[in-house]
């Protein structure tokens, strides 16, 4: 079961948000086995999602934004 | 048991963070006003409910987190979010691809994407890249992300389908991803690395 980096890119973005199907799974897993760049725009959504953790974190502290003042 | 004493004066000194903290996903001066006023109202009458076993900070971080999902409600139920077709829709992506659903420009490699995360200015290239997407595709990205709501409460309080908010999210990621490739890794390299 191929899929193509289009297919490939929702199915990234899905399984950040739920649990992929064994298909999808597999599906996605073969496909980034030989596709350098959706292997990056796994890693890239995926640090997507640490890099709005630390915003919020760095909000929480304070940290970020130029008006800090403490 | 007597409660831990929180003065006001302690309450007050957390203000500009809270409204940091409120700003960042509201992005309007006065909703966020409301929200930290809220909260910090809510804080004084329930001063004694804060068991001490956490920071002040991060107690009344909960309070705001609580007060900014109700604001979106509350938006959400007068505008009742309806979504564009330009929302609704995956199709502009597709330039992205060929016809055989191969990438026509494969995406980057970025740069020490971790190094990014100790920079002040990373943050705020992100915030501006946030504030061009479309207002429910924000509002959906940040419940998700920044709130760390799971989708099926995202779609009851917006009352949207599933899959309406798994392309929100899809399209939020994909235009993030080009936005932070274009204005930071892509001028990281001749720019940053002096």
């Amino acid at each position: 079961m191929r899929i193509t980096c289009k297919e490939a890119s929702r199915l990234i973005s899905l399984g950040l948000d739920r649990n992929l199907t064994l298909g999808q799974r597999t599906a996605l897993r073969l496909h980034l086995t030989f596709c350098d760049a959706c292997t990056r725009v796994k890693a890239q959504f995926e640090f997507l999602r640490r890099a709005l953790a630390s915003y919020s974190g760095s909000a929480e502290n304070g940290e970020h934004r130029s008006d800090r003042k403490r | 048991m007597p409660a831990p004493a929180i003065e006001l004066r302690e309450l007050e000194s957390h203000r500009r963070a809270l409204l940091r903290f409120a700003m960042a996903q509201l992005r309007d001066e006065s909703h966020a006003e409301d929200c930290v006023q809220e909260t910090l109202s809510a804080a004084i009458q329930n001063a004694e409910r804060y068991a001490g076993d956490s920071s002040v900070r991060t107690w009344l971080i909960g309070i705001l987190k609580h007060k900014i999902l109700d604001h979106f409600r509350k938006a959400s139920r007068e505008r009742i979010v309806s979504l564009s077709d330009e929302e609704s829709s995956l199709d502009d992506f597709d330039a992205l691809f060929k016809q055989d659903g191969h990438y026509v420009a494969p995406p980057a490699a970025w740069a020490d994407p971790e190094q990014a995360l100790t920079q002040r200015e990373f943050f705020e290239v992100l915030e501006s890249c946030m504030d061009r997407l479309p207002k429910n595709t924000a509002l959906v990205f940040k419940m998700r992300e920044i709130m760390g709501i799971e989708i099926e409460e995202i779609c009851r309080e917006l009352a949207i389908t599933a899959n309406n908010c798994w392309v929100l999210l899809y399209r939020a990621r994909m235009s993030l991803r080009q936005c932070l490739e274009q204005r930071w890794f892509a001028s990281a390299q001749s720019a940053r690395t002096r």
